[in-house]
């Protein structure tokens, strides 16, 4: 990224101050970690070891240096997560000195929950939103950062940046805050809560041109390799322990990648070549369909993802 | 897709990069009253430059809603994402949309007309570098004039200090794309914009539903030979002012001290710049000191500018925590004051009344402010001053505050983020307000001098006749979670009330109530008593 400190004086004076745009959405990311932190009795950073999870994590590392981050990182763990993921998480966390804290619903989990039993929405209900709010209940915890970004889904669209949630986690889209300039409003009542949202701003092509220019490590599965999966219904899922395969199924090698990363079962790859951070870049620019298209549980029913939202999912 | 096999291919994405990671972020807002067609123009940008997926397309395809008629794309359903809006047909709630062209990165506030969701377009327009004015031409032929929601966005959008504001006169295909009411609209329009001040405006006629001007020019309007609305967007001069001739400003948000060898301060540049070696001053101590370095996680910077967070080493030891402010010693320091008058939009039922106390946050700050009186309430379709005994929902007024703690602040119009607030409600928690300071307040000025009759944050005194009407007063108060206090009218005479209030305004009590029959106002020369009293009275008047 381009930095003031690494170019000559003269040069610098002749530059327009103006940050570029991700400096910009960099140096307001920072100001809203740290206003969290210093308001927040007790706050945590949902950690999902997708992309974003990625950029927040290195822009809380950034907010608080030289100092460690001031708070646990939390992953709801399904059971469904791709193995990849997990060993990439214990070694990321471990490597910079994170506190890490994994919630699974233990319950849920020895009852078999999954989307092939439940259906999409009640498995996400159960193994994701039921256990993140059990999760946030048990740690105390009065505000969460998630990595959500408001570019991602039409609901999340209208999401503010600090995101009251009631005593039962919910989220109610007429009674949000009004927010204005960058004065968030951290008050709340005891058992409420607040989802505070660093990366509103980021859009997916800032996300990866960050990851690009700051050299942040990101978990293998979304570099283009040589990987077994079949087709069905019109997506390409991977093939691994945590997949059943119908009869007729036949996994094959298939060149491909995944673009976002969820429950294994729910999240499609695609095809592609891009093996570098740079190729990938280059794809995405190219492309005409939505990072989430490949997310089931997004797609089950019009609105889904505000339904899910209003239940208490981040 | 073509794999980057070769370094040359490698070199030519590398320079696109380069040239995409210098761009600039411009924020839009666009405000228009109901069935103006913003979501459709806004559709209409996203989908003419390309910033719509094929699944997304597909998708409002295949939606249930179409307003759009037969055989045409209902572009609004790109921005109207909740459920209710799509049943309702109206945005309602302010939803934020992306995307770039060559040029810049966009950020779109998508924010809704409709006359009680004034605080929605406030929200919108408090980040925006330029404002969309939707005007309907259809409406405006048939009523000949400007709607009162148009001249009500216009006066938010110059309240809220947008630098640009862009009248983007929709509905042209429905007039047969007629010159002459694009005329009489931009005479209209122009005369509004000088009357509010306005220092930059564009008038632009278009068709959110063909697209005509919106991103491509139109082939209907041979007699507009301006710019389209996104020429416009992509060319138009974002702030001006370098950083570098802006006084220095940085709130303290929080101390970093993870160790006993460092103790840096966190924060963001709000104005002007630092370097190491600057000399710089701490409010409120007045403490002065030097920078030692600009501590980065990427390394030392030789300089910051605004708007950009960073944490700061000071040379000496000296006090300062959350909330504080470092300055620079050489150049103009900011207002510090205790009293000052505001500019308020009021955005909750339960209505904003004199002598009542809120909690106020201002840059990383928040006390506590009681509201001292109204100067006035604008009627912002006439931008008319008229008197106002109280707020409610979306009206807008000058209102003089007291708070607990002095404020460090530039006015509003100076410098946004230095001259901005919220209110909230202490015992809701919901925000209520939100404030433009104009300056401290001439009375407060006058009450820095050692003098009892005008205590620096003065109580609002209520007095009524009764003490029925008393104790009433003093539960409703309570009631509204302001600390307030009875004074017995036959235990402390009339000309005792000033020092006694100053007592009571250094314990931070908001206001007093008290009963008596034999008030004379002669004797008493304070005036926070007066407008105290009088604001009580009438407010009395309206609770019967």
């Amino acid at each position: 990224m381009l930095n003031l400190a690494d170019i000559p004086d003269t040069a610098a004076d002749a530059l327009n101050t103006r940050l570029n745009h991700l400096q910009a959405l960099e140096a307001e990311s920072l100001y809203i970690l740290r206003e969290a932190v210093a308001e927040f009795a007790r706050p945590v950073m949902l950690y999902s070891i997708g992309k974003d999870s990625s950029v927040m994590l290195r822009l809380a590392q950034k907010a608080f240096y030289p100092g460690p981050i001031p708070f646990p990182l939390l992953h709801v763990d399904t059971s469904y997560k791709f193995p990849e993921m997990i060993s990439f998480r214990d070694n990321y966390a471990k490597e910079i000195g994170a506190e890490l804290i994994v919630h699974r619903n233990e319950q849920a989990i020895a009852d078999g929950a999954s989307p092939w039993k439940l259906g999409t929405q009640n498995c996400c209900g159960a193994l994701k939103t039921r256990a993140l709010l059990d999760a946030l209940e048990a740690g105390g915890f009065d505000a969460a950062f998630g990595g959500a970004r408001r570019d991602e889904e039409k609901s999340r669209a209208k999401e503010r940046v600090y995101s009251f949630r009631d005593s039962a986690g919910q989220w109610d889209p007429k009674n949000q805050r009004p927010e204005l300039w960058s004065l968030y409003n951290s008050r709340l009542r005891k058992g409420e809560s607040i989802r505070v949202f660093p990366l509103s701003n980021w859009t997916e092509l800032d996300i990866w041109l960050y990851l690009y220019s700051e050299q942040i490590p990101i978990v293998p599965l979304y570099f283009a390799e040589d990987r077994m999966a079949v087709v069905r219904g019109g997506s390409i899922t991977l093939v691994h322990e945590g997949v059943k395969l119908l009869p007729h199924e036949r996994p094959e090698p298939m060149r491909v990648r995944m673009r976002s990363l969820g429950c294994a079962p729910c999240t499609g790859a695609i095809r592609s070549e891009a093996d570098t951070l740079p190729k990938i870049i280059e794809e995405l620019i190219t492309f005409r369909r939505s990072e989430r298209e490949n997310r089931a549980i997004d797609h089950d029913e019009e609105g889904s993802m505000e339904t899910k939202k209003r239940e208490g999912y981040f | 897709m073509p794999a980057i096999t070769d370094a040359a291919h490698e070199q030519t994405f590398r320079r696109f990069l380069d040239a995409h990671l210098d761009q600039e972020m411009l924020r839009f807002t666009t405000a228009g009253s109901v069935d103006d067609g913003k979501s459709t123009l806004i559709g209409r940008l996203l989908h003419d430059t390309k910033s719509v997926y094929e699944d997304q397309l597909a998708s409002i395809r295949a939606s249930r809603v179409n307003r759009a008629g037969a055989g045409q794309v209902d572009l609004s359903l790109l921005t109207d994402g909740l459920k209710a809006e799509r049943e309702q047909g109206i945005t309602i709630d302010v939803a934020y949309r992306y995307f770039s062209t060559s040029k810049r990165k966009f950020i779109i506030a998508d924010t809704p007309g409709h006359e009680q969701y004034t605080r929605n377009m406030a929200t919108g327009a408090s980040t925006a570098d330029v404002a969309i004015v939707l005007i309907d031409a259809k409406a405006f032929a048939k009523l000949g004039t400007l709607l009162p929601q148009s001249r009500r966005h216009t006066y938010i959008a110059s309240l809220l200090r947008i630098p640009h504001v862009v009248a983007a006169v929709n509905k042209m295909d429905i007039v047969d794309w007629s010159e002459e009411l694009f005329a009489q609209i931009s005479a209209e329009y122009t005369a509004l914009a000088t009357k509010l001040g306005l220092p930059s405006v564009e008038i632009i006629p278009l068709s959110a539903l063909t697209g005509d001007n919106v991103v491509e020019p139109s082939t209907h309007m041979s007699w507009y030979s301006g710019r389209t609305l996104l020429d416009y967007l992509e060319t138009v001069p974002l702030q001006t002012s370098s950083p570098r001739s802006e006084p220095f400003r940085f709130p303290v948000q929080l101390v970093v001290r993870p160790n006993a060898d460092f103790r840096g301060f966190g924060g963001r540049v709000e104005r002007g710049e630092v370097h190491p070696g600057m000399a710089v001053r701490a409010l409120p101590s007045g403490r002065t000191t030097r920078v030692k370095s600009i501590v980065t996680f990427d390394g030392e910077l030789k300089s910051a500018t605004a708007p950009r967070s960073v944490t700061l080493e000071l040379e000496d030891e000296i006090d300062l925590s959350r909330g504080e402010m470092l300055v620079a010693e050489e150049t103009a320091e900011p207002s510090t004051a205790t009293a000052f008058r505001a500019m308020v939009v009021w955005m909750h039922e339960a209505p904003l009344l004199p002598g009542a106390t809120y909690l106020l946050k201002h840059t990383v700050r928040t006390v506590r402010a009681t509201v001292r009186g109204l100067n006035y309430r604008v009627e912002v379709s006439t931008a008319d001053h008229i008197p106002a005994t109280q707020l409610g929902m979306n009206d807008i007024a000058e209102v003089v505050f007291d708070t607990s703690l002095p404020l460090f602040f530039d006015p509003y119009a100076t410098n946004r983020e230095m001259g901005a607030f919220i209110l909230i409600d202490p015992l809701s928690n919901a925000t209520v307000g939100a404030g433009m300071i104009l300056a401290a307040s001439e009375e407060a000025a006058a009450a820095d001098a050692p003098s009892l009759s005008t205590p620096t944050s003065g109580p609002t005194l209520f007095c009524l006749p009764s003490r029925e009407e008393a104790a009433q007063m003093l539960t409703t108060l309570a009631g509204r979670g302001v600390r307030v206090i009875s004074l017995d009218g036959e235990k402390i005479v009339a000309a005792a009330l000033p020092s006694v209030l100053h007592a009571v305004a250094l314990a931070g009590v908001a206001a007093a109530v008290t009963s008596r029959s034999d008030f004379d106002l002669r004797t008493v020369d304070a005036s926070s008593l007066i407008q105290g009293m009088s604001a009580a009275a009438s407010w009395l008047e309206k609770s019967r």
